[in-house]
């Protein structure tokens, strides 16, 4: 209970950090005063000092912090700076299905393209499939996601749209699960698929070193002197003492990605996600829109983190359970 | 069913592409009901000799026979080894801990050993391994196959181990070093186990390096120099009437039971030879105190009866 | 002994000869950027829509009309086999693509190797701190890093770069320009900072606890003399190892600050920035959008092959 408890306060102040960090770096960076950004260039001074008093941005620092965070997290009211009015908080909310939906796929993808790859890699090791698929891993590492969305874009919507492989795919943009399922899979796949890219180079590297250094293990050699066949070694012995390592680090990235990662992914697919506000709001420079997208995001990200880690206690049975008697 | 041969190993030589010579020609013979002691030092080859009788050496050049109940081991498929480890021949390791999956409780592991070999049902499994675990004598056998490897003492987790080995009745058991791992007083208590289970169940191969523990269990003897069987016997006369002067040595480096404390144990000079600089001739001539021009060529077997020797200085 | 080592590492590893031979490629390639375009004779950065460009022994427009049915508006000129002005064709502002892809070259990698440049430096003062002190110094450090490093890295990238690209920023006495590069490269090394201090925190703790250094606190050394002889010397391999890696991701993010207009600003280019220009015209000319791209992808796959070869190169010799 005590390890629950200080884990917990620990949490806390990491969250008050990335507040205090995040109010900072949009708020108190030196140099940069949002009165004039909202005021616009070449506002005269008194327009720029009627705008700081407007926008309460003569006040204590500290006191506008507080406000800031009253408005982002408990009353929810906080409202745009551009678009007057618009509540920012439910913005960012009716967006998040939409990257919810985008990651889930992508999640699929890149689980499914990793253990594929990285089995491959581990049993063939040093074959030449092996070298192909390591060339691979680090091309997919290495193309800018962006860039592939636009080549996908490219092949799939102009080049290649009418040829049997492609013409199934609708234009860009987003459909609901509620209005159609298969509308809504549709729109995904391909850009779930372009974003899984660099994680599949990614994790199945990892997963390729992980696997090996388990078929190394003791308790594999076990395995083999009891006679268990290649598949069942695989999957349930070097897997199963592997995949922990793997399944943190995927925690981290999925939860990144829900919480904005997949801006880029967004952008070029036009799916309209929390990326995809953000990136509204960077046209536009609405600060309010941009923190509470970045907040978000980071508490995300800290609470996603701090499951994984109980995820990984209950599926690790030598983590934490000193006191356990059963 | 005592006296006949069910492992015999002849002239196995395995070369690896960089360690060099790992094994130089070991032979050695288990037979049923026997608890063959395979002593030797680190680096002997030992433990090389017990995987490869389950097929599990590192890749390398394999030579030689290996024979185990009239079958030919050296031509078994990837298939029949399946079928073979685990059913016919089975293994347990030094380290308790980490051989078995640390992930899985002990239950499943070992019904998984069962289900692969046999057509048991899952409860089936189950109640067989509940049972084994009491036959070696583990406590409150139910609760203890729901725990983690990690949450037993290493002394319950030996035991498991070998429940697990014993699990689809093998005919042998090969043992690598099962008691270094553990207290002492827990080690009695293992070789007990295993002194029973080579007069009842199964015919046992157990690598030490420690002859007190070969003089305590076993009923034969087999001695490992620089992957070579330098000689075998039962184990009362190889200890009282030692053959070879490795042997000798071995035997003068175990400090008396009895009587007063020598100043200093005596030792052997020099190092065992490395993988890659194995001599021609005979393994120990380089250390050997009585070595003669006979021993630049390798000697073979001699001797009478069960007890014999490689060296020139036998009869 | 440093050079020897090098070429040993290059000839045992002909991946990262390759890698290295490719990088150098690039950077002259960069370098020679005004060599082409002076040759060539065009302007990178100035916009021609009504110029002209010989092609095939014919005058023709850079803006021509478009191949739809009806020739609505303009397109740019295509790219052509042969040597000469716009070789690659021209963007939406009838610029030579291939002039401004090796003005780009000069950006991008100048980022990229400050940036990571300025990262590790960063990371090794806040690792080698955290690492060898320890107690509240090391808590407070890697508690710091734990809070940039939940702060998922572009947008905490894109959110600096609002802030500050493209506006007249005055920090006290020193004055940065809207367009200056120093902006995005302090931005893009300080995202990467966790990422590169947790090994070189790691490795400090290793080494501070290590025999030789024991000894040398036992003869009295002090706590300066300790890390700047006999910790940072060993560091300094992991610091390396890891340079090429971090390179590769601060190339990456460059681009993608590039591309959302949060990096490079216009009429300067960058790759990145290329690709968003090329993002109007990718149905009609691709070429604009592809180019910056593939050099995005032979620059991180070499620079990844590289890291991926030395780390190789480290762990080998940790066997040894």
């Amino acid at each position: 209970m005590k390890g629950v408890a200080s884990r917990l306060g620990q949490m806390v102040l990491v969250l008050f950090g990335i507040s205090v960090l995040v109010f900072a770096v949009f708020f108190a960076t030196p140099g940069s005063d949002p009165s004039v950004r909202i005021a616009g260039r070449g506002a005269s001074p008194e327009v720029i000092e009627r705008v700081r008093h407007a926008y309460g941005f003569d006040r204590p620092l500290p006191m506008r912090y507080l406000t800031m965070m009253d408005h982002l997290f408990i009353s929810r009211n906080l409202t745009s700076y551009v678009n007057h009015g618009q509540n920012v908080v439910s913005e960012v909310f009716a967006a998040a299905p939409v990257t919810l939906s985008l990651v889930l796929w992508a999640a699929l993808f890149w689980v499914a393209g990793a253990l594929v790859f990285g089995l491959i890699g581990a049993a063939f090791q040093g074959e030449w499939i092996d070298r192909l698929v390591s060339l691979l891993a680090l091309i997919g590492l290495s193309i800018p996601v962006f860039w592939l969305g636009e080549m996908v874009n490219l092949v799939s919507e102009s080049r290649f749209h009418d040829s049997w492989l492609f013409s199934w795919v609708p234009p860009l943009g987003y459909v609901p699960f509620m209005t159609s399922p298969l509308g809504w899979a549709k729109a995904l796949i391909l850009p779930a698929m372009t974003l899984a890219v660099a994680f599949i180079g990614l994790y199945s590297r990892v997963l390729r070193t992980d696997l090996l250094t388990a078929m190394q293990d003791d308790a594999l050699r076990t395995a083999r002197a009891k006679g268990v066949g290649p598949w069942r070694l695989w999957f349930c012995h070097a897997l199963r003492l592997s995949g922990l390592s793997a399944l943190s680090l995927f925690g981290l990235d999925f939860a990144q990605l829900l919480g904005g990662g997949a801006l880029l992914i967004e952008v070029v697919f036009a799916l309209p996600g929390v990326g995809h506000l953000t990136y509204q709001g960077l046209s536009t420079l609405d600060l309010p829109l941009i923190m509470a997208t970045v907040l978000y995001a980071a508490f995300f990200v800290v609470i996603a983190n701090a499951l994984i880690d109980g995820l990984y206690r209950l599926l690790d049975p030598r983590m934490g359970r000193g006191s356990h008697d059963g | 069913m005592t006296g006949e041969a069910l492992l015999s190993v002849s002239d196995l030589r395995l070369q690896h592409r960089q360690a060099g010579i790992l094994l130089d020609g070991v032979s050695l013979t288990v037979k049923r009901g026997q608890i063959l002691g395979v002593v030797g030092e680190s680096g002997s080859g030992k433990s090389l000799t017990g995987l490869s009788v389950l097929g599990l050496q590192p890749q390398g050049q394999l030579s030689g026979t290996l024979r185990f109940d009239g079958e030919d081991l050296t031509r078994f498929s990837s298939r029949d080894w399946r079928r073979f480890r685990g059913r016919r021949a089975a293994m347990i390791f030094q380290d308790p801990m980490t051989a078995f999956l640390p992930v899985r409780r002990i239950g499943p592991q070992i019904v998984e050993q069962i289900r692969v070999h046999t057509a048991l049902s899952h409860q089936a499994a189950r109640e067989r391994v509940v049972s084994l675990l009491g036959r070696m004598g583990v406590p409150s056998p139910e609760q203890t196959a729901q725990r983690f490897p990690h949450e037993l003492s290493g002394g319950l987790r030996q035991r498991a181990m070998i429940a697990m080995a014993l699990s689809c009745d093998p005919e042998l058991l090969i043992a690598d070093e099962p008691t270094t791992a553990l207290d002492v007083t827990v080690q009695t208590q293992i070789l007990t186990l295993l002194k029973e289970i080579g007069a009842r169940e199964a015919s046992v191969m157990l690598i030490t390096h420690d002859m007190g523990v070969v003089a305590q269990s076993c009923t034969d003897v087999a001695v490992l120099y620089a992957g070579v069987v330098i000689e075998t016997g039962p184990v009362a006369e190889v200890l009282q009437a030692p053959l070879h002067p490795y042997t000798k040595a071995l035997l003068r480096a175990i400090p008396p039971m009895t009587g007063s404390r020598p100043e200093r144990l005596p030792v052997i000079d020099g190092v065992p030879p490395s993988p890659d600089t194995r001599p021609v001739g005979c393994v120990f001539a380089p250390r050997c105190p009585q070595v003669t021009p006979d021993c630049a060529i390798r000697p073979p077997m001699r001797g009478e009866g069960a007890h014999r020797a490689a060296c020139v200085l036998v009869p | 002994m440093i050079f020897s080592a090098t070429g040993r590492f290059l000839y045992r590893r002909k991946s990262a000869a390759a890698a290295l031979g490719m990088l150098l490629l690039l950077i002259l390639c960069a370098l020679a950027a005004p060599l082409y375009a002076e040759n060539v004779g065009v302007d990178p950065m100035e916009s021609s829509l009504a110029g002209t460009v010989l092609r095939d022994g014919k005058r023709v427009d850079i803006m021509q009309p478009n191949d739809n049915p009806l020739h609505l508006g303009l397109s740019p000129i295509g790219p052509s086999w042969r040597w000469g002005a716009y070789a690659l064709g021209a963007d939406s502002q009838g610029r030579d693509i291939a002039a401004r892809l090796l003005y780009g070259a000069r950006a991008s990698l100048l980022i990229a190797f400050s940036a990571a440049c300025l990262c590790l430096v960063m990371a090794t003062f806040c690792g080698l701190l955290a690492g060898y002190c320890g107690g509240w110094i090391d808590i407070i450090i890697s508690r710091a890093l734990d809070i940039l490093w939940a702060v998922p890295v572009y947008l905490f990238a894109i959110s600096l770069s609002v802030v500050t690209v493209g506006h007249d920023l005055s920090f006290g006495p020193f004055h940065v320009q809207p367009d200056s590069l120093l902006l995005p490269i302090g931005i893009i090394a300080l995202i990467y900072v966790p990422y590169a201090a947790r090994p070189i925190r790691a490795r400090t703790r290793s080494l501070s606890s290590a025999g030789f250094v024991l000894a040398a606190r036992g003869l009295g050394a002090s706590s300066l003399r300790i890390v700047f002889r006999e910790i940072l010397p060993l560091l300094a391999e992991t610091v390396l190892v890891l340079s090429p890696l971090i390179m590769a991701l601060c190339l990456l993010a460059e681009s993608a600050l590039s591309f959302l207009s949060l990096g490079v600003q216009a009429p300067a280019a960058s790759w990145g920035s290329l690709i968003h220009d090329g993002e109007g015209l990718i149905y009609s000319r691709p070429v604009v959008a592809i180019a910056p791209g593939v050099a995005i992808i032979l620059t991180v796959l070499a620079l990844n092959a590289l890291g991926d070869a030395a780390q190789a190169e480290l762990r080998a010799r940790g066997r040894r």
